[in-house]
């Protein structure tokens, strides 16, 4: 019983942490608009936090770089299960324009499991809300 | 008593990651220092494996919100290499781009200040209108952020006369929004009174340390690229330096406030006054060996480029300096003697764009000069500090 209303809520209202993983910051300008009023991605239910561990959602944009390798890690560890990470924009899918660079991986894949992509670069805030839809119905 | 804390990598209160050290004395910040490198991805070395028009695109990627400001800032350098004169037309469209971009990045930032000073409402306000400068942007270029709209030689597209009538139609209600900000921000005495005197930077302090943009004119320093080395079309188009004297937060905001009415200004005159005849010239592929020196005014202030070639198709080296760089110095100074409330406007201020930021620099002295390492001494410099590792240690495990 318990379960069932934890798993109701948590595809009905999902938290997200926001995490810049060496993005150029396009794609973390385009999640934060669509969070305003034009596209409104809290209609879903879906809330920005600040925190890992308030989070069911890690939004990661950017490659991984290596100084942020560790850390992002460690973020990962804080949320709490399940978790799921979504890959946003092309190089966190796989390294876009960034490939071949010493200091970037080829992807946030590399690092942690992936739930969802989200192509595009940088991802359009449509793109955004019908990936995160598409991994709501998937938990379903 | 004083104690140190770590703000950063990872806090909400930053969007992206940069770590602040900072030494307290209760509230009161006595001293802090940043530390970067969390998002620094070596763009400048992938661009010289790279031919010159690849970097057209890596260039842009330096940084999401000024992407245009280092496209175009490369784009002048590879043009004064090949000793290229741009069309006419094309150069318009340009610095029509420019200043869209400026509107977008400016109204972008005045959403944030509103929403560090805690005016939730004027954020989303402000970002509701960005939405319709985004959308002129998208009907030019079809892209909402990376436009690419620049190419050796002038632009890859064309606009027409619709897309020009309504461009000039949808500025009217971006002039309506602006004017409404600027009553609204004027006359809310909360908003004023958060922002007025906090992050102080006196004019000598502004020049000593180097501060540039808005920054440097909220100090009352009348310093713009615009006017003072005129790029592109800028030395035909009427426009004003906008300056403020209070030199603290509240001076940046009216600044902005002021550069986003004169933009509008100046992409009336550059839509009214659109010559005829091509958008682009052709290039040639190869560029003969030489270095050049490239300026461009960045929303958030002088971003400059340094180019250099070796008779190939792919530059020997490539240099960025981003404003946000130049703007460091100046936070530290204004975070000093300021209080922890305050570090997430201080910091919103200089409007920082970390990933543009994230160039290696080595200070080597206390004034803020820096010296900037090649790669092969970075990489003298680890062999010479893996010579002392401590091999006693070396049973730890690999974290991963
Ligand atoms: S996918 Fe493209 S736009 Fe998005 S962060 Fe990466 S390089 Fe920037």
């Amino acid at each position: 019983m318990i379960e069932r209303l934890v798993h109701w809520s948590r595809v009905k209202s999902p938290w997200v942490l926001h995490l810049n993983t060496g993005a150029c910051n396009a794609c973390d300008i385009e999640i934060l608009a669509a969070l305003m009023p034009r596209f409104d991605l809290e209609r879903f239910g879906i809330l920005l936090k600040g925190t890992p561990r308030h989070a069911d959602v890690i939004i990661c944009t950017g490659p991984i770089t290596r100084q942020n390798r560790d850390r992002v890690v460690r973020i990962y560890e804080q949320v709490p299960d399940p978790k799921f990470v979504v890959a946003v924009g092309a190089c966190a899918m796989s390294g876009c324009v960034y490939r071949g660079s010493y200091n970037a991986n080829l992807g946030v894949d590399q690092v942690l499991p992936v739930n969802a992509y989200i192509p595009g670069c940088p991802i359009r805030p449509d793109a955004l809300i019908d990936g995160v839809v598409k991994l709501l119905n998937s938990l379903k | 008593m004083e104690f140190k804390v770590q703000l950063g990598p990872q806090h909400p209160a930053l969007h992206e990651p940069i770590s602040i050290r900072m030494t307290l004395d209760g509230e009161v910040i006595r001293d802090a220092d940043l530390r970067l490198g969390y998002n620094h991805r070596g763009v400048e070395k992938l661009a010289e494996s790279r031919s010159f028009i690849q970097n057209l695109y890596l260039t842009e990627r330096i940084c999401g919100i000024c992407s245009f400001s280092h496209q175009t800032c490369y784009t002048q350098g590879v043009e004064k290499l090949m000793e290229l004169v741009p069309a006419r037309r094309g150069l318009y469209i340009r610095t029509l781009v420019c200043e869209l971009e400026r509107v977008h990045s400016h109204l972008l930032w005045l959403g944030v200040a509103g929403q560090e000073a805690g005016f939730e409402s004027f954020f989303m306000y402000t970002w509701r209108d960005r939405e319709v400068v985004m959308d002129i942007l998208d009907w030019i270029s079809g892209n909402r952020v990376h436009y690419s709209m620049n190419t050796f030689g002038g632009v890859r597209r064309d606009i027409d006369e619709m897309q020009r009538k309504k461009i000039l139609d949808t500025l009217d209600l971006l002039k309506q929004r602006t004017d409404y900000y600027l009553n609204l921000a004027a006359s809310e005495p909360t908003f004023v009174g958060r922002l007025a005197g906090v992050g102080k930077l006196s004019r000598q302090q502004a020049i000593d340390l180097c501060a540039v943009g808005p920054t440097l004119r909220a100090s009352g320093v009348p310093m713009d690229v615009r006017k003072d080395d005129p790029y592109a079309v800028y030395d035909e188009i009427p426009f004003e330096v906008s300056t403020a004297d209070s030199c603290d937060v509240l001076g940046r905001a009216v600044v902005r406030v002021k550069e986003l009415i004169q933009s509008y200004r100046i992409i009336e005159f550059l839509l009214k006054n659109l010559p005829e005849g091509p958008f682009k010239v052709k290039a040639p592929r190869k560029v003969k060996p030489n270095e050049v020196y490239s300026r461009y005014e960045a929303p958030r202030g002088e971003n400059v480029h340094y180019i250099k070639s070796n008779g190939s198709d792919k530059p020997e080296r490539l240099k960025v300096r981003a404003p946000t760089l130049a703007n460091y110095p100046a936070t530290i100074a204004m975070l000093k003697n300021g209080f922890i409330a305050d570090i997430p406007l201080i910091f919103a201020a200089i409007d920082p764009c970390i990933c543009c930021a994230e160039r290696l620099v080595q200070l080597d002295d206390g004034r803020g000069r820096g010296r900037v390492l090649r790669f092969s001494e970075l990489r003298a410099m680890a062999n010479e500090r893996a010579k002392k590792i401590d091999y006693t240690k070396r049973e730890i495990a690999w974290p991963f």
